[in-house]
């Protein structure tokens, strides 16, 4: 799909454009860097602050900056094999609960494409194996992370959701317990919709989570959230 | 035939002024009755479903004769020593505290399907309005010449956990030093397919800690199995030289055990062995043969809600089922089971019915912090549970996803026994 997306582009003229694009302004990602600096360092000499150290974040495994103490939300992704690359980073920063619910990074995101190109650009600088990194068009280029807001809007039928629900109690307890499997109860619905959708389109990596929301509809993912919601009432 | 309540409310309606009717015809005369047969995973999980939603609209019986139940699934990690049996015991009294069930520990000996009766061996008997038949596996009789159930204390099946586990661990820990492990898999198809490979990992690795030198052998009717590529790698990696898998290409089909004498014969090849674990072709819990409901070995079901194809008041989970695609598993069994309290629980009181959904993840432990797994999601065809989707585990997984895979699979280990026993 992404590559047809390229292609298309190419085969009109606008190589061009894409290219640059798709490099990003490292420039002006220093001055959008402005917004992480009160948790991030990068460049020499950066240290672990609130969140790690940003140096050779590029094809570094999640999880894996040494000495650094993560959140157990994060260490649980970070086991499921998620790496680093310029497609998940674009789609953590677009908003970091699209990969991990429950991470400590509360930010809100950056929902434009343009402003996260930019980022990563000067984010780049900072990682030693260039060649892991896409100089030309980066896969994700021109991949629409934004969640459609109308997929939020859905509003699920509960009776439906509790019945689908029965399919998650298999593993994940409602009392809430933690032990190997995550908690999903007293999770805010919107986190809830997000990280059901990312495993559905595959950017979060779990395998039974993938095949179990993968044939979820938009209506069943609001059904489940509802249900859930209601049990906080 | 299609359910149709009008005419199931019609016919208990004339049958008997006693007989509960539905309170969704707002009788309030009394209640529905479901009588649930056996308390594994589909019949606990089905009991306390239809308790748990029905706010007391239906009366519900277990019918289990043991009063602690001991999983199948993780009594192999008891044989290897990371669990304690008492990990793997539960008891019915959440679900009659806690749920309204009413549990009764008794044998189930016979089902009056016209009358719509259970008898137990007590003596007294259970009328239903819909019966859920969930008794698990039986296994067929003369399939391991030289083996029946007289045999089993001398070479234990321990393919239904409690005693027999415990006694197939204690008589491998005794082995003498440099002593053969045997064990006769069973053929296709059985309870939890990657069981009895779990099972070699998990005496290879008692074995290696207490008696490094000993053998294993499993003879083997079937040319593969479920995770073979995963288990060899593992057993390649882990317990080099112990394990020795005849498949049926060498004969591991064409088997013959003494349980006297302690010997198994393989393709004619006798060898004198310290410890046996002979796992016999199976087939569906007797009380399902005894209901009338099963086709050959098994009950043939239902896709779209798990009822019998030879009675529409009758419901048949699990092991004991023929339904498709999916394995028999406790997994598959649970997931069954909540598709068929849906249907039941809609047939009785009108409450919504919705469609089938079902799936199935097993996980099985190959050493320590090494785990692996399997899994699918499956619908209802007009033909039977058919498969959707699905994943298995890769081979060279890293050691940090295998430990996290064991540690996920622990966590389902309490989230299934609590959606079972409450």
């Amino acid at each position: 799909m992404r590559r047809i997306f390229l292609t298309t582009l190419l085969s009109l003229g606008f190589a061009s454009q894409v290219t640059a694009e798709a490099g990003g302004n490292a420039e002006r990602g220093e001055a959008l860097f402005r917004q992480c600096a009160g948790c991030h360092q990068v460049g020499e000499g950066a240290e672990h602050r609130i969140g790690p150290s940003l140096n050779g974040v590029f094809d570094r495994s999640a999880g894996a900056a040494e000495g650094f103490r993560y959140s157990n939300a994060m260490e649980r992704t970070a086991t499921g094999g998620l790496v680093w690359t310029y497609e998940s980073l674009d789609t953590f920063i677009e908003n970091p609960r699209n990969l991990v619910s429950g991470t400590r990074m509360s930010f809100r995101g950056i929902a434009n494409q343009k402003d996260r190109d930019d980022l990563l650009a000067y984010l780049r600088l900072f990682s030693a194996s260039p060649a892991n990194i896409p100089e030309a068009a980066p896969t994700a280029k021109g991949l629409d992370h934004d969640f459609d807001p109308e997929i939020l809007a859905i509003s699920g039928d509960p009776a439906y959701g509790e019945y689908l629900s029965n399919e998650c109690t298999t593993c994940h307890l409602l009392s809430g317990n933690d032990n190997g499997i995550p908690s999903i109860t007293n999770w805010p619905v919107e986190d809830f919709v997000i990280a059901l959708h990312a495993y559905k389109n595959a950017k979060r990596l779990h395998p039974v989570m993938q095949m179990m929301a993968g044939r979820l509809s938009n209506e069943e993912i609001a059904a489940l959230a509802a249900y859930f919601k209601s049990l906080d009432q | 035939m299609k359910l149709n309540r009008r005419k199931f409310i019609g016919t208990t309606a004339a049958a008997s002024a006693l007989l509960a009717a539905p309170m969704a015809i707002g009788s309030g005369h009394g209640r529905a009755k479901v009588v649930v047969i056996g308390g594994g995973a589909g019949g606990a999980t089905a009991a306390r479903y239809i308790a748990k939603d029905s706010n007391g609209e239906i009366d519900v019986t277990l019918v289990e004769p043991t009063r602690t139940y001991y999983t199948c699934f993780f009594s192999n990690l008891y044989i290897g020593g990371f669990r304690e049996i008492d990990s793997i015991a539960h008891s019915y009294g959440t679900l009659a505290s806690e749920y309204g069930v009413n549990v009764i520990h008794d044998w189930a000996i016979s089902v009056d399907r016209d009358a719509k009766t259970v008898t137990l061996a007590g003596g007294s008997a259970l009328s239903y309005d819909k019966l859920i038949l969930s008794p698990g596996i039986d296994f067929v009789d003369g399939a391991v010449p030289g083996w029946d159930l007289n045999s089993q204390n001398a070479m234990p099946h321990a393919y239904k956990a409690g005693s027999q586990t415990e006694l197939l661990k204690a008589q491998i820990e005794a082995m003498p030093e440099g002593g053969t492990f045997a064990m006769v898999a069973p053929p296709n198809p059985f309870r939890c397919p990657p069981g009895p490979y779990e099972r070699v990992s998990m005496v290879a690795h008692r074995l290696r800690d207490i008696n490094p030198t000993a053998k294993i052998i499993v003879a083997d009717p079937k040319e593969k199995f479920s995770k073979m590529a995963l288990f060899q790698e593992g057993w390649a990696d882990n317990y080099s030289g112990m394990i020795d898998w005849i498949g049926a290409d060498f004969g591991g089909g064409n088997v013959e055990v003494d349980p006297h004498a302690m010997t198994v014969s393989i393709d004619g090849e006798v060898t004198s062995v310290d410890a046996c674990n002979v796992i016999p072709a199976m087939k569906a819990g007797r009380i399902a043969e005894m209901a009338g409901v099963t086709d050959g070995n098994w009950a043939p079901v239902n896709a779209n809600d798990m009822s019998s194809k030879m009675d529409e008041n009758v419901y048949v989970l699990g092991d004991a089922t023929s339904q498709g695609d999916m394995p028999k598993s406790g997994f598959s069994a649970n997931s069954q089971a909540k598709v068929c309290a849906n249907s039941v629980r809609g047939a009785l009181t009108g409450s919504s019915v919705f469609p089938a959904r079902y799936s199935n993840t097993c996980w099985s432990l190959i050493d320590t912090d090494n785990g692996v797994k399997v899994g699918a999601t499956y619908e209802a065809t007009e033909e039977k549970i058919a498969k959707v989707d699905g994943f298995i585990s890769a081979t060279g997984e890293s050691v940090d996803l295998r430990a996290a895979t064991y540690r996920e699979s622990v966590g389902w280990y309490d989230g299934i026994t609590a959606d079972m026993f409450g």
